[in-house]
């Protein structure tokens, strides 16, 4: 484990930023925080997390996938593809790095996306244990462990110093960059952050929610649940809570005309959409009702059940606190999994 | 270096009746007026909808004007006057965000106003110059 | 703190639904937290007792759920009312998009919501209880066993700071006093705005709109928004677009947004409430409003059933689409 000062994080920021990109929650001037390219001067958020999750970074919004030009009776398929260069996505918390494992076994599983692996490949995620965990967590449900979170290099925080442990090689080659300006230590700071941070989860007033309910095979049970009605009666049927989730991994495709060519691009979709899934057909899902139940049933049941049990749900509250109606997954599961859950 | 002339691109929007008509006679007349105005005939102004005007724009315009009957002369009675409300609501509005106000321009031109068709395009392509090249509500993806 | 007590508005539901005169309660439903309220609707005393919230966040605006609520509704839909959301109920019967005779509506006098967001501010985050009942908000977390103190004025969401009514503009019976219409101070930054250069102002709104997400949360909470199909969710309209790829869609979503409600919008404020990314969209609207009503007059949507918006409508006087910068700029 090695560390260096608080006061010196800069430094390692500019001698991170020397050889690649580095990427970091920042404070916007709205009052959240949000992940942006650092650069002399700007200051990392000490937010507990930023409103998008860092998945934007791996897998954008909207990504140009590639570009025709027609000419008389020809058309050119153009590659829109740019090497991907090095990048450092600094201060991911244990949530969201978690999130990448979810994102991988779908997108890196044949057939692979090119676009999402080059990027992650690249990519070097710095993890950082949370020490002021918010009402809204629930990562622990998921088996989280927010005080000791994974990634590339593990990273904790006190008062006075940024204690960092490399995991991966692509963590150990970072870290050996970082010589210069960080020292060998030990690890007792750490360990007594860890224990009072795990004691603090317990405290969550969500810390008790419990899967037991879901997981694969479940789908006859739940599919027709009652209670579905009353969930999804006041859904707007608005995308908050798929744009700011860390797991939500739909896209659509479209073609945009630029009146010279045409641009083929993806961008994010929302399975709570009325134009999600439209095929030529019409549309499987015509009520809203439907949408909403699809959203958690994919969560908490398909997802898991085609990877291993394994849920698609991070428990990083971001739908929690960002839904205009307030509802969400943790009030589908209490409600579903009856008494259980609470 | 050679410095390449700008030539603006301007969407004029012509009401069937009159200032299409005027455009006609504006042609007709022999009356120079910039080739970069490429109209777009409406059955009346008030078939315009602000999306029309805002693609225009992102499809590479640096100028729209919307030309009319004048208010009362409308075929079909009152189409002119809606239109007088909504732009001027959406021209204050792009004004707000801080689109240049002198990009969007509504006229009223009849059918007799050849000579004015002419005035106004020369003056507005004038003042379209004068502004540049439309940055502000621009699509990069259209330009390339 | 609200003047009307939770346990008044359970028992007048209560009373509706046992007399017959209601079959359902359109409230707000007890969340998680004390904070995180949603609509809900309630068919009994039982779960109204056991899950019917009135409090400081009991912001959401429920004119629009009744288009959907009453549509197949045996017998009569209770509403609660608070007085931004008469309007849009006004708003929504000149529409006729919905049946009057399918609701039964309650006024209930609001002292304004509190912002959670705010709240977070002072108290920091692990909110374990937010107690509104109070002079005080007393906010508890599981940092700390005291609870923090916070006056409401200093946590009053951004729209009702600028409350522009404390009256009811329609009801069938009303709780507590009625309140009035108030002198407020709403067009102040817009006009602030409208003060700027062109090119100030272009920085403002690409700063803020380059936030967006394209949730269509602003579009699916506005009550002013009832299409079967918004354009932009329409693949045969040529601009539906489900992601802010640049700065021109972002644009185009919120003017035409905006523009589609103009002279329907009755400044509830949902839009702005309901942005995860508080972008400040009210704005836009409120730019409408006051443009319209220094245009062409005074004219407050959702104040009466029936009448006629300013954007349906004309004079043969009408201000010129030019003269309306000659003005300003004298």
């Amino acid at each position: 484990m090695r560390k260096c000062s608080l006061n010196a994080v800069n430094e390692v920021f500019a001698e991170i930023a020397k050889a690649a990109k580095l990427y970091l929650p920042v404070d916007q001037a709205d009052g959240s925080a949000a992940f942006k390219e650092w650069e002399n001067g700007v200051t990392w958020s000490s937010a507990l997390n930023t409103v998008k999750s860092p998945k934007d970074l791996f897998f954008p919004q909207t990504e140009d996938l590639m570009a025709f030009k027609t000419e008389g009776k020809s058309i050119e398929v153009i590659d829109t593809r740019r090497e991907v260069e090095d990048f450092v996505v600094f201060g991911v918390r244990a949530c969201d790095v978690k999130s990448f494992e979810i994102l991988d076994r779908v997108f890196i599983k044949e057939p692979v996306d090119s676009y999402y692996a080059s990027k992650r490949e690249k990519g070097v995620i710095v993890a950082l244990a949370c020490t002021k965990p918010s009402e809204t967590c629930f990562c622990t449900a998921f088996g989280i462990c927010a005080e000791e979170p994974c990634g590339d290099v593990s990273a904790w925080k006190t008062e006075d110093a940024l204690y960092f442990r490399a995991n991966t090689e692509k963590g150990e080659a970072l870290m050996k960059r970082l010589e210069a300006l960080t020292e060998e230590c030990g690890e007792d700071a750490v360990n007594a952050q860890k224990e009072k941070t795990a004691q603090i989860m317990k405290k969550l007033p969500l810390a008790k929610l419990d899967t037991g309910a879901f997981g694969g095979g479940k789908t006859e049970q739940l599919f027709n649940a009652p209670e579905w009605d009353e969930l999804s009666s006041a859904c707007l049927g608005c995308g908050t809570c798929t744009f700011v989730c860390p797991t939500c991994q739909c896209y659509d495709i479209k073609d945009f005309n630029t009146g010279n060519g045409v641009i083929r691009y993806r961008c994010w979709d929302s399975c709570m959409y009325s134009e999600f899934t439209k095929m030529a057909h019409g549309n499987n899902r015509l009520t809203q009702k439907e949408r909403f139940r699809q959203r958690f049933m994919h969560k908490l049941v398909y997802y898991p059940e085609n990877n291993d049990g394994l849920f698609s749900c991070v428990g990083c509250g971001r739908c929690l606190a960002k839904c205009p109606i307030s509802m969400n997954i943790v009030k589908v599961m209490k409600k579903l999994g009856g008494k259980d859950s609470e | 270096m050679q410095v390449k002339e700008f030539k603006p691109l301007i969407v004029a929007f012509c009401c069937n009746w009159c200032s299409y008509a005027g455009a006609d006679l504006a042609g007709g007349n022999r009356l120079n007026y910039p080739a970069e105005v490429k109209i777009i005939r409406v059955p009346c102004s008030c078939r315009i909808n602000p999306m029309f005007i805002l693609r225009a724009f992102q499809r590479g315009a640096d100028g729209v004007i919307i030309c009319g009957c004048h208010p009362g002369d409308c075929h079909y009675t009152s189409g002119n006057y809606y239109t007088r409300r909504r732009m001027a609501a959406l021209f204050s509005m792009l004004d707000f965000l801080g689109i240049e106000k002198e990009r969007t321009r509504l006229e009223w031109v009849s059918a007799a106003e050849g000579a004015k068709f002419a005035a106004t395009m020369n003056d507005f392509a004038e003042k379209i110059i004068e502004l540049g090249e439309n940055k502000r509500l621009e699509d990069l993806r259209c330009k390339k | 703190m609200q003047k009307i007590m939770r346990e008044q508005l359970i028992e007048k539901a209560a009373s509706l639904l046992n007399n017959g005169t209601v079959t359902a309660v359109l409230g707000w439903g007890k969340g998680e937290f004390d904070y995180d309220v949603t609509p809900a609707v309630f068919k009994t005393e039982e779960e109204l007792k056991a899950g019917f919230v009135w409090n400081d966040f009991c912001g959401a605006n429920f004119s629009k759920y009744l288009v959907k609520k009453t549509d197949r509704l045996e017998g009569k839909l209770l509403v609660f009312l608070k007085p931004c959301d008469t309007y849009s109920f006004n708003q929504l019967l000149t529409e006729h998009r919905f049946d009057r005779e399918k609701v039964y509506a309650i006024g209930v006098p609001c002292n304004g919501m509190a912002d959670i967001a705010k709240i977070k501010a002072v108290s920091g985050e692990g909110i374990s209880a937010v107690d509104t009942n109070g002079e005080k908000i007393a906010v508890t977390t599981i940092y700390d066993d005291a609870p923090v103190m916070i006056d409401p004025a200093d946590v009053l969401a951004e729209r009702c700071i600028n409350c522009k009514s404390k009256k009811h503009v329609a009801y069938d019976e009303l709780l507590g006093e009625e309140g009035d219409v108030i002198d407020s101070a709403r067009f102040d930054e817009v006009a602030r705005l409208e003060a700027m250069s062109a090119d100030e102002r272009f920085a403002f709104w690409q700063n803020e709109l380059s936030r967006c997400i394209r949730c269509n949360a602003c579009r699916d909470a506005c009550p002013a928004c009832t299409c079967e199909k918004c354009v932009f969710d329409n693949p045969a309209s040529g601009v539906e677009n489900k992601s802010p790829a640049n700065s021109f869609e972002e644009q185009l979503f919120h003017v035409i947004r905006a523009y589609h409600v103009a002279g329907r919008c009755t400044d509830c404020g949902e839009c702005s409430r309901v942005c995860p990314q508080n972008i400040p969209l009210h704005l836009l609207n409120r730019k409408f409003i006051k443009d319209i009503n220094e245009f062409y007059g005074e004219y407050q949507a959702g104040e009466t059933v029936g009448s006629r918006a300013p954007l349906v409508n004309y004079t043969t006087e009408d201000i010129e689409p030019g003269e309306v910068f000659d003005r300003r700029d004298k």
